[in-house]
């Protein structure tokens, strides 16, 4: 039985409970997107929480089982996917869109996960389970007897900026721009968990230094600026037990960005997003406040898809001054061409 | 064990701090790192961003693990006031990842039932946890209310944010719950049994094992090794 790769999705796609909660407008302008640039997916099913930072501080068993459950339904739903088709070794189908022909093993699927903090915890449990050895071995073993099942390491974890890095991709992008993000200075803001551990989490050529946000943005007609702290820490979980230190966190990466002439931060994270957006104080009295963007959001404006102006709404700091921007560009424009 | 290395602690009223030798042995077999490969380059501080916060600075922190400085160390506010971000990992020539080392102590200091060193930190992290034990998924409404049950005063300062989060819809009032919490349950039933364990281990004088060779792969520089470490507490 032939079957096309129509006929199944090339990805799965992993929300988190964030995404689900505090930001739900990355969920949804995320799948806009991945929509918009024709990316199939389906959702893991029946998917649990990853744990995040008060797993990892808590018991090296939870950060580890925690998504490794997620992993494995995920696995379970492409052996599904195959069965439905009709190729029930995975070996005479049309492979997944990416490459390869179809012959060989089954093709590696990818879970999509949105979230800097979930696609962390989903690397780490991928990749010791992948790295083998005897404790590798008795989690695994522990999780078959949990779930019926073990981590095979058929699918695999990537983040979507992943997706939009490489060159083909850039140029789809900008051939689908309809509204350039022209004249809007924009600070790229990548924090910890997209980037560290780099040799398990990053894509990056230089992870100290990371670029995929920046060349994305200027894809979309943006303008990145040069600055100093796409990498530095926001105080992720602690926001709420230690406010202050957030704040001061928060606060610095926001005037190093405002004193880079950024318009904007532009954010892949929802904990950044959260801290960025509501613990973000005035520099001096009266001045305003950045507005913090997912990534996702402004692409979709770019692209003229989805619902941003509802997304907006969600959002504690008003954006209206960073799309001002890009109205009276536009109306310049207007204004010349008339 | 008598100690070579005196040491001052501040705050110590003159007194030289308790040592034990085989700590070190005990940090790095939980958290599958050599710790005493650091030559106090200082990196790690000099990247930390919560550095001036801290009681002791990360080369510190494992400076005092080295010496077996145990309770100093589990007692400290710098264990639970790291932020996770790793940046200490990532520079580090030796491969000790401190922020690994950080989790173990919060993990040793709760199995020791030593008074920690910042327990607010630690109340948020369980109240999140109890919400995706309980439904296979956190509820940041459900965590916040379970933490400001347990720290009232924290509930006056974040009021206001609540408000606003709560305006925009961006707090869900009830939990979203998946079919497999039977899964999760026994996940976390796991994780428990083995915190009891450690516990018991803990308490029952850390010195008894401590002369153990570390059970880790000693080789150095491809750095993978120790991402493989699954439950290295027992």
């Amino acid at each position: 039985m032939t079957v096309t790769a129509r006929s199944r999705p090339g990805y799965l796609y992993y929300p988190g409970c964030s995404l689900h909660s505090t930001a739900t407008e990355y969920n949804e302008s995320t799948q806009v997107l991945l929509g918009a640039l024709g990316f199939t997916y389906e959702q893991v099913e029946d998917w649990n929480c990853c744990g995040a930072t008060p797993a990892h501080a808590t018991s090296d068993f939870l950060t580890l089982a925690l998504p490794l459950r997620n992993l494995i339904n995920a696995e379970k739903q492409v052996e599904s996917w195959r069965v439905r088709a009709g190729d029930g070794d995975g070996a005479s189908g049309a492979p997944a869109p990416g490459p390869g022909d179809g012959s060989g093993p089954p093709e590696r699927v990818d879970v999509l996960v949105p979230c800097a903090a979930c696609y962390n915890s989903f690397r780490l449990a991928e990749r010791t389970v992948r790295d083998g050895g005897p404790q590798a071995e008795e989690l695994n073993r522990e999780m078959k007897e949990i779930t019926g099942r073990a981590f095979g390491g058929s699918v695999g974890t990537r983040h979507p900026l992943d997706l939009l890095g490489s060159r083909d991709m850039l140029a789809r992008v900008r051939s689908l721009v309809r509204k350039p993000l022209n004249g809007l200075k924009v600070a790229c803001y990548y924090g910890c968990l997209l980037v560290r551990p780099s040799r398990i989490v990053s894509f990056e050529p230089d992870p100290e230094h990371p670029m995929a946000m920046d060349n994305f943005m200027a894809a979309l007609g943006a303008e990145p600026v040069r600055w100093s702290y796409k990498t530095d820490c926001c105080g992720q979980s602690m926001s709420i037990a230690e406010r202050e230190l957030v704040t001061e966190l928060t606060n610095r990466i926001t005037r190093a960005a405002a004193a880079a002439g950024a318009q904007a931060i532009v954010t892949a994270c929802p904990l950044c997003m959260m801290n960025l957006d509501s613990r973000q104080v005035p520099a001096e009295p009266g001045q305003p406040l950045l507005p913090v963007f997912f990534f996702t959001e402004l692409a979709a404006v770019a692209l003229g898809v989805g619902k941003p102006k509802a997304w907006f709404k969600r959002h504690l700091i008003d954006v209206g001054p960073a799309l001002g921007v890009l109205e009276a560009r536009e109306s310049a424009r207007t204004a010349r061409t008339a | 064990m008598a100690s070579a290395v005196e040491l001052y602690l501040p705050g110590s009223g003159g007194r030289p701090a308790p040592l034990q030798p085989g700590f070190v042995r005990e940090v790095e077999r939980h958290a599958g790192r050599l710790v005493s490969r650091c030559y106090q380059c200082k990196k790690c501080t000099s990247g930390c961003p919560v550095g001036p916060r801290l009681d002791y600075q990360c080369h510190e922190v494992i400076r005092l693990v080295q010496l077996g400085a145990k309770e100093a160390v589990l007692g400290s506010r710098a264990i639970w006031l790291c932020a996770s971000c790793k940046t200490c990992r990532e520079r580090c020539p030796n491969d000790v990842d401190p922020a690994q080392v950080m989790d173990t102590l919060k993990i040793l200091a709760v199995a020791a039932g030593a008074p920690l060193g910042r327990k607010r930190v630690k109340a948020f992290q369980k109240a999140f946890l109890s919400t995706v034990a309980a439904m296979g998924r956190s509820h940041e409404f459900g965590s916040i209310a379970l933490y400001l049950a347990a720290n009232p005063s924290a509930g006056i300062e974040n009021l206001g944010l609540g408000l606003k989060m709560l305006a925009r819809g961006k707090l869900k009032l009830l939990p979203d719950g998946i079919r497999g919490k039977r899964d999760v349950k026994a996940i976390f039933r796991r994780a428990a049994q083995r915190a009891a364990r450690l516990a018991a281990e803990v308490k029952a004088g850390s010195g008894a094992d401590a002369k153990a060779a570390p059970k880790m792969d000693l080789r150095t520089g491809d750095g993978t090794r120790a991402e493989g470490k699954g439950e290295s507490g027992r």
